[in-house]
């Protein structure tokens, strides 16, 4: 035995034994979930605090839950915040566009294409809502599972093809694993494959927009995960000594691979509640809802661009598929839980709102439906005429040894003639 | 005896030392009830209980911190950080704590446990999941650094470095894990069961860390390497049919310079090779070990073969690749100069 093992001393302890406590999810396959101990606000239930509200007097919203749309589609509540209805149309269009990309290429992955690929199936109104509520020339570094955000931004569907494929349209020169996009002149950041190394960044490039005067505002997303790295704690606290304008973005999807969200901490508290210690106001809202992250990003802007600082916003979702196309995940969860999830899916439920309006028809859906998956498919069509992965169709090989550095210095130069490209 | 893939060999280990032990806990990423996503715990949950085995959050500067606490109290903690190229997160932890605790303390703390790692390229993982950051490590003292290169080795290495009371990074080669790779992308994955290596015991046994393996013996040139490239290199000499002396290191830190030595001074030639980047990679370390030993013995420049000083690229993975191509050249300049 180490000589480091702690042995107890002399004196009686009065505490049993201890122990610790291991969370395990609500459901494990073969099992019915039970979500009625989630603690749901009702619709409109939630207050909505002027902007420049002290963070103190409104921790409360960190654990309630934002909703806007009620059982039937009609909006309810302060949150409500009359979205035009040409932005609520673009929003349900670049929805349902993210949907079809997503199946696309994932099949593609399935047909020996690619390597890799990771859908943001029912997370789709989380990046299309923040998009939209956002300037188009506000930062975004995203995560992984946001090409929603690149898709409204109308980032070339070819391009983000050739990025899937790593063929000659890959602007990034089939360098990255598939998803991992960079889009500077859509002012998206480009996306590491590493976990949260980005959301203090967001911090500093908010920083940088004010210390230059600049009236840009940033926003990053993070998963419920990855809270628990480092990084993310360093974000959150370069954002509020500083009020920074950033607004920090916590995908709870439920789900990271096999790890229920009760693994990073979310039994204890809401993610939104880790802001609270940090002095930072955090929002608690319904991911699946168009209506209330929009509204919730929209407030969290106004806050950034009036310096007023950064706000974290737990956005409450679940992830429908598994963590990526190396997943499975009917080996951990009980394949039930999506199809009860309690909060809907994103496009059904805005669908459903402007049905409701008048604005919207079944009809019309169906048809733009059809209209996308036309477009996505011919897109394909072109994008895979350019190469897919292993076909040897790509940027010239020699290319690897560019981009160390600005300029290669002599062991680049060298391994490349070596290499004969 | 039964027949095991690395991962079972890996697995094997855990479980054959968590029963031998009640002090051995398991614990990282997805390998608590999911079984770790290489597989590599699956069933030690079931089998030892939530409080042997269990998830963590994504923390991997947690997890080592976490394991260095529970081994300064007695326990044997064996985490996994699940691709290598997640491991910066932890730096400081293992660089400044783990590796120091026993020098700062002149020996009254010591945190025994084991970081396992897979590394390595060949998965089309690109820059994120491919990577072989072996001499990060080697260069800190303080830290064991140990690369298995079969099932066999796989479970006597890691019982080794279980029981080892220094911390010890024990970094797999992801592409071996379901059947030796020699370096040729277009040919299917042959699985582990073909080959001898692949017979481990149910049980215990242990191969002692710091004891290279001589996996061909030869007299034109002695090869150098460890991990995936252990397969690489005799692929290379299979195929110009050079009479090289392989040696696989098993173990980095500590490294078996003796039979290092003898080899070199036998054959007057040397190949290092290894997949990470080429400088400051653990060659140039062997390099000049080689130089200091052997220097009045070598009849030829040593070579090496490596990774080239880029990152790795996902769609020329096969380029950047050391192959059995780039080995062969090196073992014929060898030979030849």
């Amino acid at each position: 035995m180490p000589k480091s093992v702690a042995k107890s001393g002399t004196a009686a302890r009065h505490n049993s034994a201890l122990q610790l406590k291991f969370p395990t999810p609500p459901a494990r396959p073969g099992e019915d979930p039970d979500y009625s101990k989630l603690a749901l606000s009702a619709p409109g239930e939630v207050r909505r605090p002027a902007v420049d509200t002290k963070p103190e007097d409104m921790r409360d919203l960190a654990y309630s839950l934002i909703r806007v749309m009620d059982d039937d589609g009609k909006p309810v509540g302060p949150w409500n915040s009359d979205i035009p209805v040409e932005i609520l149309k673009k929003g349900l269009r670049y929805m349902v566009l993210t949907r079809v990309y997503d199946d696309r290429m994932y099949r593609a992955q399935r047909q020996g294409k690619t390597s890799f690929y990771i859908k943001c199936t029912g997370e789709e109104a989380i990046s299309v809502a923040a998009a939209l509520a956002l300037e188009p020339d506000d930062m975004c570094f995203t995560a992984y599972r946001q090409q929603g955000i690149y898709l409204t931004r109308e980032y070339p569907l070819l391009t983000m093809m050739g990025q899937i494929y790593s063929n000659t349209l890959d602007p990034l020169k089939g360098r990255q694993m598939p998803i991992m996009y960079s889009a500077r002149e859509k002012s998206i950041f480009t996306i590491s494959g590493n976990l949260t190394t980005q959301y203090p960044q967001a911090v500093g490039w908010a920083m940088a927009s004010a210390m230059s005067g600049d009236t840009r505002i940033a926003s990053t997303w993070v998963g419920d995960g990855s809270t628990a790295e480092g990084d993310f704690h360093y974000a959150l606290t370069l954002a509020a000594v500083y009020h920074a304008p950033v607004i920090l973005n916590i995908v709870n999807n439920q789900w990271a691979i096999s790890s229920f969200q009760g693994i990073a901490g979310g039994e204890e508290a809401p993610f939104a509640a880790r802001g609270i210690g940090y002095g930072l106001p955090a929002l608690r809202v319904d991911g699946n809802d168009f209506l209330a992250v929009y509204a919730a990003t929209q407030w969290a802007a106004e806050r950034a661009r009036a310096s007023l600082g950064a706000t974290v916003i737990e956005l409450f979702t679940y992830r429908t598929e598994g963590h990526s196309t190396s997943d499975d995940p009917s080996r951990y969860r009980s394949t039930e839980e999506g199809k009860k999830w309690p909060l809907g899916d994103p496009i059904d439920r805005l669908m459903k709102h402007l049905i409701k309006r008048g604005v919207w028809s079944e009809k019309e859906h169906a048809a733009m439906e059809e209209e996308l998956v036309t477009w996505v498919k011919s897109t394909q069509k072109e994008a895979e005429a350019a190469g897919t992965l292993g076909q040897g169709k790509t940027a010239s090989p020699k290319t690897m040894f560019e981009d160390v550095f600005k300029e290669p210095d002599w062991r680049q130069r060298r391994q490349r003639q070596e290499a004969g490209f | 005896m039964p027949k095991m893939n690395m991962v079972q060999a890996i697995n094997s280990a855990m479980a054959t030392m968590m029963e031998k032990d009640p002090k051995v806990v398991v614990f990282g990423e997805d390998v608590g009830y999911f079984g770790g996503v290489f597989r590599a715990t699956e069933h030690l949950q079931a089998k030892f209980g939530v409080n042997r085995c269990f998830d963590t959050p994504i923390t991997e500067g947690g997890i080592v911190a976490a394991a260095i606490g529970m081994g300064a109290y007695g326990l044997r903690p064996v985490v996994e950080v699940q691709f290598a190229d997640y491991i910066y997160p932890a730096m400081d932890q293992l660089v400044s704590e783990a590796a120091r605790m026993r020098y700062r303390s002149a020996g009254e703390y010591y945190a025994p446990m084991v970081v396992r790692s897979p590394y390595g390229g060949g998965i089309y993982g690109g820059q994120t999941h491919s990577q072989s950051p072996e001499s990060l490590f080697t260069h800190v003292v303080g830290l064991k650094t140990v690369i298995p290169s079969t099932p066999y080795d796989a479970k006597g290495l890691l019982i080794a470095s279980i029981e080892d009371d220094d911390p010890v990074i024990f970094l797999e080669p992801k592409r071996l894990y379901t059947g030796p790779f020699g370096g040729h992308s277009d040919e299917g994955v042959k699985a582990w069961a073909a080959f001898p290596a692949s017979e481990v015991p149910e049980g215990y046994y242990s191969i002692p860390l710091g004891k290279a393996a001589i996996v061909r013996p030869g007299q034109a040139v002695t090869v150098i390497c460890y991990g995936t490239m252990v397969h690489v290199s005799m692929a290379a000499v299979q195929e110009t049919g050079i009479d090289a002396e392989v040696i696989d290191l098993r173990s980095l830190v500590p490294l078996d310079i003796d039979t290092i030595v003898e080899s070199v001074k036998k054959t007057g030639r040397c190949v290092v090779v290894h997949e990470a980047t080429r400088t400051s990679g653990f060659g140039a370390e062997l390099s000049a070990l080689i130089q200091e030993h052997c220097f009045y013995r070598l009849e030829a420049p040593i070579e090496r073969v490596t990774g080239y000083d880029t990152p790795y690229p996902h769609a020329f993975e096969w380029q950047y690749f050391p192959g059995p191509k780039r080995v062969g050249e090196a073992l014929r300049r060898a030979v030849e100069a």
